[in-house]
């Protein structure tokens, strides 16, 4: 039991738990925090691959940003102190079963499988690596992507203005 | 000369009439549609003639006999190589006789009807059926298969429905055309079987080659047909027994006889036509049209035919002595006269001398339409004049309608068998012939004629003597001259028909048939007959009280008479009672339970899946999420690990 | 580290995933719903990151891949939360079961 696997256990229990209590739990604001708690520990988690980069894009991104949001619309649109009602009986059982069944199927596919280890030179994830990679136009450049994905965020925010514009009644 | 297609015009010409009066007439045609009705039988009729002279005189006898001559034939359903449905016409001595008298009746109806049903609304649907009902009548006679015979069969029972139920808004007229069509419908049945028997076994529909193959006796057909039996009795018998018996229904023999007088409800003009002179002869026809087998190969068919003709003719007439209903009278003679005939086909064999019943028969037939089409046509008028059924309306008629009164009389003595009137010569054969072979159906049919001696006049003179009846309603004329002149054509051949050497023409086996008038053995039945006119006379010519005291002295046989033997009630217990509620009732629950119940079944079940699957289209995302979700596993497991 | 055998991280992407699906299907709230659909989008972002550490050390495709879904996923979130508000304004409620007129 080195150190590294204890902490990677810790890391992924925490994943683990508190993506579940953030699907079952209650309380909606509560499910909102799980959450939270869960995209730390997946950006830990990344730490712990030695992916810095992600990880950090992760926390300002996801924690800072989209569970923000979240919490916004839930106080936009919702009483945030209330409960809610637990789903039907029928609905939780075809749910379960589905799940359980799914999890077995891919964990049994993964288990037989064997994975080819390659064992070239490393290229280490830094800024600079992926920052060059990702605007050059080489045969591995990911520059194309990158435009149309700023163009997509372009496409999403006035999207998302849009759709959530309230409209005015005309005098 | 005997053309096939100049010939099949006497049959498409009503075919044609019927059609154009039944699509047009209403509408275009009208009160002209008489015209057009007559027209047409009188071109059939005019072409009978000429096809009768053609035939006997012209093409004559081949070797001392007459040929049958197959005019026309067409296959028209090939069932196997041997056997085939064909439609053609048959020219032998019967037929040609046959189709000289349908069409001859037809016209004198026709021209009367002009008069008779005059102002009524459906005038022009009336000549339509009438022209029907001739089509089909000279397709029945005419035929040269014996299918085609079933077919016309059929059809002259359709027209027969139609005529009878033609006063479709009276209940007791449409229940009486139902009845004789399921009467004659369930004897029908018979017919078919017997069909199937005879066909079956001989391997043919035709006529003249089924009565070669069961008649000849070297014949493997007919050794095959006797050797099979069933219930003891060989196959032959139960075939010819049951075409006897749809003769038996549409002539109205005991005891499917329950038909004819309930079919009075008709306008009188249809009573004469086809419950007097042509449709109740069909039965006589058949079985003369299958003679030959009926006399050499079995002649045990043949006493059934005697018995039950002898029985119908003696029943039939005691019956009609109580009836006070005119044409329930005539409905009663016709059913036994058309005894007389049947019986006297019945004690007839085949070839020679010994064919006399047979030539008796057809001579019978051909008087008998004369007369008995004169006695209802009259009977008609009478009604048109006192607007009643009933013989106590009537009374005194003689000094009113002359002309009338003179042809009724007529008609009176031919029925009765007095010299030299129709009726006599054509009974005296069937008495000789009766004679020479079965003495106890020769003392019936004495004492069935001396009844109907009395019961004719009995009607007589209640109509035209007695006391004068009290006339309600307008007092017109004696009718107009369409339906006079009818009367006193067919008054004319009631007294001249007795005359023609019928011998010479028909008889069993083709060949001349030399009768001759044995004169003591004349005397007996007109004594009788002479003895029933005068015992009506004395009863009857003058109001008084000797029939009631003789009535009531006779009370329960008078009652059970009177009520014809409560027959009507027996069929009427047996259908409702056994049938109904044996066979139909659980039939009936059968079908609408279990069979029904089934269908329902299947479509409870479509609709019960089809809701259940509606139910999948929630509208919910998440419900849709879960099916995706599993499809998704599906085809994982099936490509992964089934598909390899 | 290597010595984490890379099932078990596989192991615990693959059961985030499945969390989050039933998740999905479980809750009736739209915004649980989204938060669900978040769990999904990260666990594959594990398995990414993953893959490209252990199996292809050499190249960058897998970080690749984990940026723009990041990306992705922000600019979904902010188009659905627009969404659920536009709904919210229509139904006055955020129950998924409300929304169910499209049924036969």
């Amino acid at each position: 039991m080195s150190i590294p696997s204890v902490i990677f256990y810790m890391i992924s229990a925490m994943i683990l738990i508190c993506g579940y209590l953030s699907v079952t739990t209650r309380k909606i604001f509560r499910a909102a925090i799980y959450l939270l708690f869960c995209l730390i520990g997946i950006a830990a988690l990344f730490f712990f691959l030695e992916n810095d980069f992600i990880a950090a894009v992760q926390i300002v991104v996801y924690v800072g940003g989209i569970v923000v949001l979240i919490i916004f619309s839930i106080f936009l649109t919702h009483k945030s102190g209330e409960e809610m009602p637990m789903a039907s009986l029928k609905k939780e059982v075809a749910a379960l079963a589905a799940v359980v069944s799914g999890f077995i199927l891919v964990f049994y596919l993964i288990h037989t499988n064997t994975f080819i280890m390659d064992s070239n030179e490393k290229v280490a994830p830094t800024v600079n690596n992926i920052g060059t990679q990702m605007l050059s136009t080489d045969k591995f450049g990911y520059v194309l992507p990158f435009e149309v994905v700023s163009m997509l965020l372009l496409a999403a925010m006035i999207g998302a203005i849009v759709i959530a514009i309230k409209v005015k009644p005309k005098q | 000369m005997l053309e096939g297609k100049v010939i099949s015009l006497i049959i498409l010409l009503p075919l044609i009439s019927f059609l154009i009066l039944g699509f047009f007439g209403r509408r275009y045609f009208k009160t002209f549609s008489g015209i057009v009705g007559t027209t047409s039988i009188f071109a059939s009729a005019l072409l009978s003639l000429i096809t009768a002279y053609q035939y006997f005189f012209v093409v004559g006898q081949v070797n001392g006999v007459y040929q049958k001559i197959i005019a026309l034939k067409y296959t028209w359903l090939q069932f196997t190589p041997n056997i085939s449905i064909d439609l053609g016409i048959i020219l032998d001595p019967i037929s040609v006789m046959m189709i000289v008298v349908v069409t001859f009746i037809s016209l004198m109806v026709h021209v009367y009807s002009l008069g008779y049903m005059k102002g009524e609304d459906r005038f022009s649907v009336y000549y339509s059926f009438l022209s029907l009902f001739t089509f089909s009548m000279l397709g029945l006679v005419l035929a040269c298969n014996i299918f085609q015979i079933y077919i016309f069969w059929e059809l002259v029972g359709v027209s027969s429905f139609l005529l009878i139920g033609f006063y479709y808004d009276k209940p007791s007229a449409v229940a009486a055309s139902k009845k004789a069509f399921i009467v004659t419908r369930f004897a029908d049945l018979g017919f078919l079987i017997g069909i199937l028997i005879l066909s079956f076994n001989a391997e043919t529909l035709d006529f003249e080659t089924l009565i070669q193959r069961l008649t000849s006796p070297e014949s493997n057909f007919l050794k095959g047909i006797v050797a099979s039996s069933f219930l003891g009795f060989s196959a032959l018998s139960w075939g010819l027994v049951l075409v006897f018996m749809g003769g038996a229904g549409k002539s109205a023999m005991f005891p499917l006889h329950i038909w004819l007088p309930d079919a009075m409800e008709g306008p009188t003009p249809v009573s004469a036509l086809i419950h007097a002179a042509t449709m109740v002869v069909a039965g006589v026809y058949l079985v003369a049209r299958l003679f030959p087998i009926y006399a050499l190969s079995c002649p045990g068919a043949l006493h059934v035919v005697a018995y039950v003709g002898i029985f119908s003719s003696l029943f039939a007439a005691i019956i009609a002595c109580t009836q006070t209903d005119i044409k329930r009278v005539l409905a009663f003679s016709t059913m036994s006269q058309i005894g007389f005939m049947m019986f006297a086909l019945g004690v007839s064999s085949y070839g020679g001398e010994n064919g006399l019943g047979y030539m008796a028969s057809m001579f019978h037939l051909f008087t008998h339409a004369m007369f008995k089409a004169l006695l209802f046509l009259g009977a008609g008028a009478v009604i048109h004049y006192v607007h009643s059924n009933e013989i106590k309306d009537m009374g005194g008629l003689r000094k009113f309608m002359p002309i009338t009164h003179l042809t009724f009389l007529i008609a009176c003595l031919a029925i009765a068998g007095i010299p030299p009137f129709a009726g006599f010569f054509s009974k005296e054969e069937i008495l000789s012939a009766a004679f020479q072979s079965n003495p106890v159906i020769f003392y019936l049919a004495i004492a069935t004629a001396g009844i109907t001696a009395f019961y004719m006049f009995r009607l007589y003179f209640s109509i035209f003597w007695n006391k004068e009846a009290h006339l309600h309603g307008e007092h017109h004329g004696e009718g107009s001259g369409t339906m006079l002149l009818p009367l006193v054509i067919l008054g004319v051949c009631s007294i001249v028909a007795g005359f023609v050497p019928f011998g010479k023409f028909v008889s069993s086996d083709g060949a001349e048939l030399h009768t001759e008038m044995h004169l003591t053995f004349s005397i007996a039945p007109v004594l009788i007959a002479l003895g029933g006119i005068f015992l009506a006379m004395s009863f009857y010519k003058n109001a008084n009280e000797k029939a009631n005291n003789i009535s009531v002295a006779l009370k329960g046989i008078y009652t059970y008479a009177y009520n014809k033997f409560y027959f009507d009630e027996i069929y009427l217990f047996i259908t409702k009672k056994l049938i109904f509620n044996l066979i139909g009732r659980p039939a009936a629950w059968f079908d609408k339970n279990i069979v029904d119940g089934f269908i329902n079944l299947l479509a409870t079940l479509t609709q019960e899946i089809s809701d259940t699957i509606k139910g999948m289209q929630s509208g919910r995302v998440q419900n849709y999420a879960i099916y995706f979700f599993f499809g998704i596993i599906g085809f994982v497991i099936l490509f992964i690990f089934l598909l390899k | 580290m290597n010595q984490i055998p890379l099932e078990h991280i596989l192991f615990v992407s693959t059961a985030l995933f499945f969390i989050g699906v039933y998740g999905f299907f479980t809750r009736k709230n739209m915004i649980m719903m989204l938060m669900s659909v978040e769990l999904i989008l990260n666990s594959v972002n594990i398995n990414f990151i993953t893959f490209n550490k252990y199996l292809f050390p050499d190249k960058l495709n897998g970080v690749f891949f984990s940026i723009f879904i990041i990306v992705i996923a922000a600019a979904e979130a902010a188009v659905a939360i627009a969404i659920i508000i536009n709904l919210y304004r229509s139904h006055n409620s955020i129950d998924v079961d409300d929304t169910n007129e499209m049924k036969y």
